[in-house]
C-alpha cells in the first residue's frame, strides 16, 4: 500500500508542480518529468516486476489512471498558461499609431490632360467622336479651307509660326473639321483636341496651348442648338447654375460667330475679381459654320448646317483649379504637378 | 480704335451714358476695351479770377493771391509761378481736390507755404491733362491762363475740354469699315435706333487748266487711286476744334494742310496724302513696282532701297511716296506750299502690310490700309477733305481730279428670304424689325411680297457681306443675342460618341505610369538647337534634323522637337535648383522627323514617351517602365548599348517584340556635371507608336498542382551579366517558370573579379501529379551543371 500513497503524492506534487509553473518551457519541463518516457510515472511501471501477478492488472490500470488524470491536468495548466501568455503578449504590443503609414506614392496626370478628359467625356455622352489632325498642318488646312484664303485680314489674328511656304504649326484645332468633312459626311459629331501654336508669349499667352474643337453638321441645326449644347456644357463643367451668353464675334470660319461668355462660377454672376466685375468670363469662341466651309470640303450648304466650336483647354484649367499664370502649366515644378494627385 | 463721346456725338445723338453705351456696343459686337474719362484725375477744379497778388513775406519765390472763386468764395493761395497776375482767370484746384502728377494723381488740400496759408493751388495745363492743341496756352511754363470771357467758379474740365470720353474699341477684323469715328458712329445709331448725321462733303469747286495726270500700273495693288488739286493754298494753323479731336486720338497737330489729311483719316478711316504740287516733277503721277536698287528718302529723313515688291508713288522722274505708308521728303507739305495734290487711294492690304514689315517703316496710315479700305472711302473721303479745306480756308478746291479706278462700285446684292435666315437662327425675327435694323446699317432692302424674296442691296463699305448667314448675324447682333433660345439638337440624328481605342489606351498607359509615382510634364514642342552640343550629339546625328521655325519667338524655341530629352532634362534642373531634391515625370508628345529639309513633304509625326527619375538611381526607372510594361500587356529586353549623352556604363538601349524602339540611362557624368547635378537623374525615351496594341484579355487556367520555389546561389566572374545567368538556367531546365535575381554579393568570401548571385527560381508543376523533391534535386543539379559549364559558376 506504500506504492499506493507514493503514487497519491506523485500526483499532488505534480499538480502542484503544474500549478506553480511559470511558463510553458517551465511546465514542459515539469512534464517531462513526470510523464516522460523516464519520469516518474513511468518508473512506476518499472516497479512491476516487484508486484505481485494478482496485483499486477489493478496496479497498472490505476497507473494509467494517473497518468491519463495527469496528463488531463498538465493539458488544463498548459491551455491556461497560453492563455496567460497570450493576453501578456497583446498588453505588451503596442505601436505608436500616430507614425507615419507605409506609402506608395502615385503621381498624377498634368492638369491640362485632366480638364481634357473631363470635356471629353462631357461631349462623347453626347454622341461626339474624337479625331486628331496633324500639328504640323499646310498653310490650306489652317486657313484656306476655313475661309481664310491669302491676304484674308483674319490672318493677323493669329500670330502663325511658319515651317515652309506651304508648312505651318497650326494656329488652331479647327484644321481638324476640314480634315474630317472630308473623309466623313454628315451626320457628323466630332470633337478635334491638341496642342496648337501662337507667335504669343507673355502672362496669359503660351506659345504652344491646348483646344478643343467641336464640330456638329447635319439637317436642320440651328444657332438655338449651339447655345442649348453649351449650356448643358457649362452646367456640367462649372456648376449646374451656369448660364452662357453669346454675344456677336468673327471668326472666318463660322457665320454668324459668336464669343461665349460663361456666368461667373465665383461670384455666381454678381461680379468678383476673377470676373473683373462683369460676372461673366469668356471661354469659347463659335458660331455656325461657314457655307464655304462645307463647300469646301463637298458637303452641300443648302442642306446641312452646322455649328462649330473651339476653347483652350488651359483657360478652363486655369479658371477650374485657379491657376494665375499659365506659365505654371509648362514649368512642371513637381510641387505644383503634385497638387494634381487628389480627385476632383 | 479710339472714338471720343464728344465727336460720336456730332454724328448720333447719344441721349445715354457713356458706360450705357459702352454696353450697347458689347452686345452688338464692339467689345469696349476702355473706357476713359478725361477728366478723371482731376476733382474739384474750379475756374478763379485772381483779384490781388503780393509778395510773400518770407519767400522771395512765393506770391500770394487772392482769388474769386465764384460760389466757392474768395481763396488765398500760395504760388511759385510767375506768370499770374491780378484779373488772371486761373483753373484753382480747391482743398481736397486732385490733379495729374508725373503720370499719377496728387491731392490737393489747404495747408502753410513757410507760415502763409494757401487754401488750394493754381494749375498747369499739364496738372490738367491738356496740351495746346485742347486749349491755347496749355503748354505755357507756369499757370494756366484761362480766356478772360471763361465764367468764374465752374467746374474746370468743359472748360477746358476734357469733360470727355475716349472709347478704345476692339473692332473685329471683318470690319475694317469701323476703324473710323463715322465708322462707328453708324454702328452707335443702329444700336441707339437713331438717324446718323453724315460729315458734309460739299464744296465749291473752280476751274483750273492744270491737269495732273494719273497713271495706276498695278491695278491689282491699287485698285482706285483719286488725285485732286487745290490751289491758292496758305499754310496755318487749325482751328482749335480739330486740333483737339487730333489731340483726343493721340496726334499732334502740324499744320492745316497735314491737320485735313490726319483729321479725314480719323474721321472716315481713309489715309490721306498731301503733295506739295510744286515739287512733283513732270507734273503727273505714276502708281508702280519700284525697280530694284531704287531709292526714297521718306518724310521721317529714312532712306530706304527698293525692290518690285514695294509698291511706288512716282512723279515724272522718281519715287515721292511710298505707297500707303509715308511719302517722301521732297514733296512735303511746307509752310511755303501754294499749290496742294491731295491723294486717297486704296492699295491692297497685303502689299502694304509686305512692304512695310520688309522695310520696317510704319504709319498710321499702313497700319489702317493694313486692316483693308474699301474701293468706295477714297472718293467720300477726298471729298470730305477738300470740305475741310474750304471750311478751313487754307486752299481753294479746283475742278480737277484724276479717279484710276479698277475696282466695280456696283453694290453686291443678295436674294434669300426670311425664312433661310430662321433655319440659320433657330428663332424668327420680326421681319418688320429685321428689315428695319438692316436699312438702319445702310443696307438697301426690297421685300419682294410676290415672290417671298428679300433683295437686300448691300452698301460698298461692307465688303465682308456676302451672302444670307451675314444678314443673319446683322439681324441678330442688333436684335439681341438673349433671344437664341436653347434647344438640344431636336432634329440631329443619334451619333455613337467616345474614346478612339488608341485614346483609350494612351489614357491606360498615362494612368500606369501615374500608379509608378510619375507626375505628367507638358512642354513646348519646339526647343533651342543648344540642346544637340549639351547633348553632345554627333555633326551627323538625325537629332539635329530639325525642322526649323521660320518666324520663330527666340533662338531657345527655335525648332521643333526631334526627341523629347532636352526639355525633360529642362525640367529635372528647374525641379532640382528649385529644391526639389526626387521626382519622376512623364511626357507624351510627338516629335517631327522630316524626310527633306527644308520641309516639302509632310514630316511624320511620333508619339514617344520620356520619363525622368531623379533622387533614385538607373533600376528605379527601369522597374518603373518595367511594371508599366506589364501592366499595358507587353515585354521590354535591355540591351547594353549607349548614348552620347548617357553615362557609357550605365545605359541600355530598349527593345519590344525584337525591334529597337528606345534607350534609358544614367545622364552622361560630364553633362551632369555641366548642369551641376550632385546625382545624375536617369532618363528613359521610346517611341510609344512601336509598342504593340493590346490583345483581348483572356484567363489562363490556374495548374493543377503547385510552383514550387529554390533558390540558388553560386559564384561568376565579374563580367557575367544577370541576362547571361537568366538565360543560362532558363535553357537547362524547360520546367523554370521564371528565375529571378533577388541579390548580388562582392567580397572577400567571393574574391577578386567574381560576384555571387542568388536567384529564385519557380519550377512549374507538370499538368497531372505534384513536383517531387527529388525531381526538383535533379533540376537543380542540372541548372548547376548548365551554369558551371557556361558560366564558369561555382555554387555557394
Amino acid at each position: 500500500m506504500d506504492d499506493e500513497k507514493e503514487l497519491d503524492d506523485v500526483v499532488k506534487e505534480a499538480i502542484k508542480e503544474a500549478e506553480e509553473a511559470e511558463n510553458s518551457r517551465m511546465l514542459y519541463e515539469r512534464k517531462m518529468r513526470f510523464l516522460g518516457r523516464v519520469g516518474i510515472v513511468m518508473n512506476f511501471m518499472k516497479r512491476m516486476k516487484d508486484i505481485p501477478p494478482e496485483r499486477r492488472p489493478e496496479f497498472g490500470k490505476k497507473i494509467n489512471a494517473i497518468r491519463d488524470k495527469l496528463e488531463a491536468e498538465f493539458s488544463r495548466f498548459e491551455e491556461k498558461l497560453r492563455q496567460r501568455e497570450l493576453e501578456k503578449k497583446i498588453a505588451e504590443e503596442n505601436v505608436d499609431v500616430t507614425m507615419p503609414g507605409k506609402h506608395k506614392k502615385t503621381g498624377a496626370l498634368h492638369p491640362v490632360s485632366r480638364v481634357k478628359a473631363e470635356l471629353i467625356e462631357i461631349f462623347a455622352g453626347m454622341g461626339f467622336e474624337i479625331f486628331e489632325g496633324p500639328e504640323i498642318e499646310t498653310d490650306y488646312y489652317n486657313f484656306t479651307a476655313l475661309n481664310t484664303p491669302e491676304d484674308h485680314p483674319a490672318r493677323d489674328m493669329q500670330d502663325t509660326f511658319y515651317l515652309s511656304e506651304r508648312f505651318l504649326l497650326r494656329t488652331q484645332t479647327s484644321a481638324g473639321q476640314i480634315r474630317l468633312m472630308e473623309q466623313k459626311k454628315p451626320p457628323i459629331k466630332m470633337l478635334c483636341p491638341g496642342r496648337v501654336f501662337r507667335s504669343d508669349d507673355d502672362a496669359t499667352h503660351s506659345p504652344m496651348f491646348h483646344q478643343l474643337e467641336g464640330l456638329v453638321v447635319d439637317e436642320h441645326i440651328t444657332l438655338c442648338d449651339l447655345k442649348g449644347m453649351l449650356d448643358e456644357f457649362a452646367r456640367v463643367m462649372f456648376s449646374k447654375t451656369s448660364k452662357t451668353r453669346l454675344r456677336p464675334s468673327y471668326f472666318p470660319f463660322t457665320e454668324p460667330s459668336v464669343e461665349v461668355d460663361v456666368s461667373c462660377a465665383a461670384c455666381g454672376g454678381k461680379g468678383c475679381s476673377l470676373c473683373k466685375g462683369t460676372g461673366w468670363i469668356e471661354v469659347l469662341g463659335a458660331g455656325m459654320v461657314n457655307r464655304r466651309v462645307l463647300e469646301n470640303c463637298g458637303i452641300d450648304p443648302d442642306k446641312y448646317t452646322g455649328f462649330a466650336f473651339g476653347m483652350g483647354v488651359e483657360r478652363i484649367a486655369m479658371l477650374k483649379y485657379g491657376i494665375n499664370n499659365i506659365k505654371l502649366l509648362t514649368e512642371n515644378d513637381v510641387r505644383f504637378l503634385g497638387q494634381f494627385r487628389e480627385v476632383d | 480704335m479710339i472714338a471720343p463721346l464728344s465727336w460720336l456725338k456730332e454724328y448720333v445723338d447719344i441721349d445715354i451714358s457713356a458706360a450705357e453705351l459702352q454696353e450697347k456696343l458689347f452686345s452688338c459686337g464692339f467689345e469696349v476695351e476702355e473706357l476713359t474719362y478725361l477728366g478723371r484725375d482731376v476733382e474739384n477744379v474750379v475756374t478763379g479770377k485772381i483779384l490781388a497778388t503780393e509778395k510773400h513775406p518770407d519767400a522771395d519765390r512765393l506770391t500770394v493771391c487772392k482769388v474769386d472763386c465764384g460760389k466757392f468764395g474768395i481763396k488765398q493761395i500760395v504760388t511759385a509761378a510767375t506768370n499770374v497776375f491780378a484779373g488772371a482767370i486761373v483753373p484753382v484746384a480747391l482743398d481736397n481736390s486732385t490733379v495729374k502728377h508725373e503720370g499719377g494723381v496728387r491731392k490737393i488740400k489747404t495747408g502753410k507755404l513757410r507760415g502763409v496759408l494757401s487754401e488750394g493751388m493754381f494749375c498747369s495745363g499739364e496738372e490738367l491733362g491738356i496740351n495746346n492743341d485742347f486749349y491755347d496756352g496749355a503748354e505755357v511754363n507756369g499757370i494756366l491762363i484761362l480766356d478772360p470771357a471763361t465764367p468764374i467758379g465752374v467746374d474746370i474740365r468743359p472748360v477746358v475740354g476734357i469733360d470727355d470720353y475716349l472709347f478704345d474699341i476692339a473692332v473685329t477684323a471683318n470690319r475694317p469699315d469701323c476703324q473710323s469715328v463715322v465708322g462707328m458712329a453708324r454702328e452707335v445709331a443702329a444700336v441707339l435706333k437713331k438717324p446718323l448725321r453724315f460729315p458734309a462733303t460739299d464744296y465749291a469747286a473752280v476751274p483750273t487748266d492744270v491737269k495732273i495726270p494719273v497713271t495706276v500700273r498695278e491695278p491689282a495693288l491699287c485698285p482706285r487711286y483719286i488725285g485732286h488739286y487745290v490751289k491758292d493754298v496758305k499754310i496755318g494753323t487749325s482751328p482749335r476744334w480739330l486740333r483737339r479731336r487730333l489731340a483726343l486720338c493721340g496726334l499732334r497737330s502740324v499744320s492745316d494742310m497735314v491737320d485735313i489729311t490726319n483729321y479725314v483719316l480719323l474721321e472716315m478711316g481713309q489715309p490721306m496724302h498731301a503733295f506739295d504740287r510744286d515739287f512733283l516733277r513732270g507734273g503727273c503721277i505714276e502708281v508702280r513696282r519700284a525697280e530694284k536698287g531704287e531709292k526714297i528718302v521718306t518724310l521721317d529723313k529714312r532712306e530706304f532701297i527698293l525692290d518690285s515688291s514695294n509698291l511706288l508713288i512716282c512723279d515724272g522722274e522718281g519715287g515721292v511716296a511710298l505707297a500707303g505708308i509715308m511719302g517722301g521728303l521732297d514733296s512735303e507739305i511746307k509752310a511755303s506750299t501754294e499749290e496742294v495734290f491731295f491723294e486717297a487711294a486704296k492699295f491692297a492690304r497685303d502689299s502694304v502690310r509686305k512692304t512695310s514689315r520688309t522695310l520696317g517703316q510704319r504709319s498710321d496710315s499702313s497700319a489702317r490700309f493694313e486692316k483693308g479700305v474699301d474701293a468706295w472711302l477714297p472718293e467720300i473721303a477726298m471729298n470730305r477733305a477738300l470740305h475741310l479745306v474750304e471750311e478751313l480756308g487754307c486752299g481753294v478746291p479746283t475742278k480737277y481730279r484724276a479717279d484710276a479706278n479698277a475696282a466695280d462700285l456696283t453694290p453686291k446684292q443678295i436674294v434669300t428670304d426670311f425664312s433661310a435666315i430662321e433655319r440659320l437662327l433657330g428663332i424668327g425675327v420680326p421681319h418688320k424689325e429685321s428689315v428695319e435694323i438692316l436699312t438702319r446699317l445702310g443696307f438697301a432692302v426690297h421685300e419682294d411680297h410676290m415672290n417671298q424674296k428679300l433683295v437686300v442691296g448691300v452698301p460698298l463699305w461692307r465688303e465682308d457681306v456676302d451672302g444670307y448667314p451675314d444678314l443673319a448675324e446683322e439681324i441678330i447682333r442688333m436684335y439681341g443675342y438673349e433671344h437664341i433660345e436653347s434647344t438640344f439638337l431636336k432634329d440631329a440624328k443619334v451619333t455613337r460618341g467616345g474614346y478612339t481605342e488608341r485614346d483609350k489606351r494612351m489614357l491606360a498607359f498615362k494612368t500606369a505610369l501615374k500608379e509608378e509615382g510619375f507626375f505628367e510634364a507638358c512642354n513646348y514642342s519646339f526647343y533651342s538647337p543648344k540642346a544637340f552640343d549639351l547633348f553632345r550629339l554627333g555633326a551627323d546625328a538625325p537629332e539635329r534634323r530639325a525642322v526649323k521655325i521660320l518666324n520663330p519667338i527666340g533662338e531657345d524655341l527655335s525648332v521643333m522637337r526631334t526627341f523629347l530629352a532636352p526639355s525633360m532634362l529642362e525640367n529635372v534642373v528647374r525641379n532640382v535648383r528649385r529644391g526639389n531634391a526626387e521626382g519622376r515625370l512623364f511626357e507624351l508628345a510627338k516629335v517631327y522627323l522630316a524626310e527633306e529639309l527644308p520641309l516639302k513633304e509632310q514630316p511624320k509625326e511620333e508619339t514617344r514617351l520620356i520619363m525622368a527619375e531623379w533622387g533614385g538611381g538607373f533600376f528605379d526607372l527601369k522597374g518603373a517602365i518595367e511594371d508599366v510594361a506589364e501592366v499595358m500587356g507587353f515585354a521590354l529586353k535591355f540591351v547594353k548599348e549607349s548614348q552620347p549623352y548617357l553615362h557609357p556604363g550605365i545605359s541600355a538601349a530598349i527593345f519590344c517584340g525584337g525591334k529597337k524602339i528606345g534607350w534609358i540611362g544614367e545622364l552622361h557624368p560630364v553633362i551632369s556635371k555641366e548642369l551641376a547635378f550632385e546625382k545624375a537623374p536617369c532618363l528613359l525615351e521610346l517611341d510609344y507608336d512601336a509598342l504593340p496594341q493590346k490583345e483581348e484579355l483572356r484567363v489562363e487556367a490556374l495548374p493543377a498542382f503547385s510552383d514550387v520555389l529554390r533558390d540558388i546561389a553560386f559564384t561568376v566572374d565579374e563580367r557575367v551579366t544577370c541576362a547571361e545567368a537568366e538565360e543560362c538556367i532558363l535553357r537547362a531546365v524547360k520546367a523554370v517558370k521564371s528565375a529571378e535575381l533577388f541579390d548580388v554579393y562582392r567580397g572577400l568570401q567571393v574574391g577578386k573579379d567574381k560576384k555571387s548571385m542568388a536567384f529564385r527560381l519557380t519550377f512549374a508543376a507538370d499538368e497531372d501529379k505534384p513536383l517531387a523533391p527529388e525531381t526538383v534535386d535533379g533540376y537543380f543539379k542540372k541548372i548547376l551543371g548548365a551554369l558551371k559549364a557556361k558560366l564558369n559558376a561555382e555554387l555557394r
